[in-house]
């Protein structure tokens, strides 16, 4: 029987697939069509101004020189807002675009528990040798919610001393 | 497809499969065999040694066939250092070899050998004179490629053998690149020991040579039978050796031509692309290099990130050398050049061949503009 394929959302993967994401089976060699697709037209580039952004991380991989500049808009405990700009190989783009479409509207709880096997298994795996790409856009997520975080409590600090 | 990795390596031409055909089945003979297909077999590869001695001003009995350019490299390296029992203990060699001879030097180091890696310029060049001043009297060997593959910036050869001949030290040349796209004679540059290899130069791969001057001191690394006069034991690839013959007769026979031809359309795709592209930097501009090699650096992007844009529009080419791709270091030879780790990550290396069309680099030009205006918009770093 076909399986039948549900509306692609922004991931570029059907709804069905993004839910129950099988894990890689055998090697992975080559970038696959999702991967190619995210690495042509990321999702969620560009910057954002600190009046828009209050969470903001640079990471970087010094094995490889990729680089990533991540902003979160957080209300009320949810990433309203995500922006990304990368230096890097295919798949350091693809995992950090990947990244952000799977952080966009989560609570701050939700997305911290994103690790980078999701991103990976949500693009439908990654050749072996580029895995170390994939850790660039979750360290910059979590990088970005602790930079919120902390903006947070030093504004609550702020409020406490005066 | 456009196919501008070359360097990489090449398509077998339709005179070099023709040539190679006869000896998988009607000629099949092991050319150590006594009986009469046997010595069809010997006399092919006698011919053939003939052929490859020729190109490179040698004496059929001072070529060896390998099974690369790598094991090429590995013999005359290991061959030589073993040959003198450690009574020398230093190697001589640059920054920018091919990894058959880097990761060789590492593995001598193993044994108790010591090794100089030379610096280059920031045109890509060894400095003839760095070389004089490394020489200590326990330097067996120097060994220093002819062309480089990532640049294709030529090296001071004949300056250096002379240098090695001055203090009795053998001289060792990696001319894989550089065999056929320049004319390298071991008289003239005074090499004792030169690796080559037939898959750059429109052959078959798994054939490689080692031109070993007469009387030069080396060991074999491969033990069993006599083939190759004790030099490299195992049976004879005929057909592959007949196919390198072939190979290096007709890159002899079209190479000033396609040395001025392949320099013009190399020459014209630079200018293009610094025209049209803003910090846009030609490696090892100034510097001689082979007429087929362009390494172009672009800031601010991933080099594998244009290779994949390149390559989804057909377009072959390759970041500093094939052998690196997967590893996630930049380029040795970029950074031995002085680019920074990020200048060198952004590079990208076009070898035209004999099939490179002026259609084919306008075309590519164009690509390659739009993929690094794409990449910029997104780089963190630009």
């Amino acid at each position: 029987m076909a399986k039948e394929r549900g509306d692609r959302d922004d991931t570029g993967m059907s709804s069905a697939e993004n839910e129950k994401a099988q894990p890689i089976q055998g090697p992975v060699l080559f970038y696959n069509d999702t991967v190619i697709d995210h690495f042509t037209n990321p999702r969620n580039v560009g910057e954002m101004e600190p009046g828009e952004a209050n969470g903001y991380a640079l990471v970087g991989d010094p094995a490889c020189g990729d680089q990533m500049k991540l902003w979160i808009r957080v209300d009320s405990g949810r990433i309203t807002d995500i922006r990304f700009k990368s230096f890097g190989c295919p798949g350091a783009i693809a995992t950090s675009s990947m990244a952000t479409c799977m952080a966009r509207g989560k609570t701050l709880e939700e997305a911290a528990e994103l690790t980078d096997d999701d991103v990976v298994r949500a693009l439908g795996g990654i050749p072996e040798d580029k895995k170390h790409c994939s850790l660039l856009g979750i360290m910059a997520l979590q990088k970005a919610i602790d930079d919120y975080l902390l903006g947070r409590m030093c504004a609550e600090e702020g409020d406490d001393l005066s | 497809m456009i196919y501008l990795d070359h360097n990489a390596t090449t398509p077998v031409s339709p005179q070099v499969l023709q040539a190679m055909m006869p000896f998988f089945q009607e000629r099949f003979g092991n050319a150590s065999s006594f009986c009469r297909i046997g010595r069809i077999a010997r006399t092919a590869l006698e011919e053939a040694r003939a052929s490859v001695a020729a190109c490179i001003h040698a004496s059929p009995d001072e070529i060896v066939f390998t099974g690369s350019g790598t094991e090429a490299d590995n013999l005359a390296l290991r061959g030589v250092c073993r040959a003198f029992h450690g009574r020398k203990r230093h190697v001589v060699t640059s920054a920018i070899e091919h990894h058959a001879v880097l990761k060789t030097c590492e593995d001598l180091e193993e044994q108790g050998i010591a090794v100089t890696r030379l610096p280059v310029d920031c045109r890509g060049m060894v400095d003839p004179d760095q070389v004089k001043n490394s020489l200590t009297p326990h330097t067996v060997l120097i060994s220093i490629m002819a062309a480089n593959n990532e640049t294709g910036v030529i090296q001071p050869i004949a300056s250096i053998s002379r240098i090695a001949r001055s203090r009795g030290i053998l001289f060792h040349t990696d001319a894989v690149q550089a065999f056929g796209k320049i004319p390298v004679s071991v008289d003239d540059l005074g090499i004792d020991l030169m690796t080559l290899s037939a898959h750059k130069i429109y052959g078959p791969k798994g054939i490689g040579a080692l031109y070993v001057r007469k009387g030069s001191a080396m060991a074999p690394i491969l033990t069993g039978g006599s083939h190759e006069r004790g030099k490299r034991a195992g049976t004879e690839n005929i057909a592959a050796i007949a196919g390198f013959a072939q190979a290096a007769e007709l890159a002899e026979k079209h190479l000033a031509e396609e040395a001025v031809r392949l320099a013009a359309l190399r020459d014209a795709f630079e200018k293009e692309v610094v025209q049209r592209i803003a910090r846009a930097r030609v490696n090892g501009r100034d510097a001689p290099r082979v007429p087929n090699t362009s390494s172009l650096s672009f800031a601010s992007v991933d080099g594998e990130s244009v290779l994949l844009h390149l390559d989804l529009k057909g377009i072959c080419a390759s970041t500093g050398s094939a052998c690196a791709t997967g590893s996630p270091e930049p380029s040795h030879v970029m950074r031995a050049m002085g680019l920074s780790p990020m200048d060198a990550q952004s590079t990208i290396r076009f070898s035209l061949g004999r099939d490179t069309s002026q259609g084919d680099l306008d075309f590519t030009v164009g690509v390659l503009a739009d993929a690094i205006s794409k990449l910029r918009h997104i780089s963190s770093t630009a």
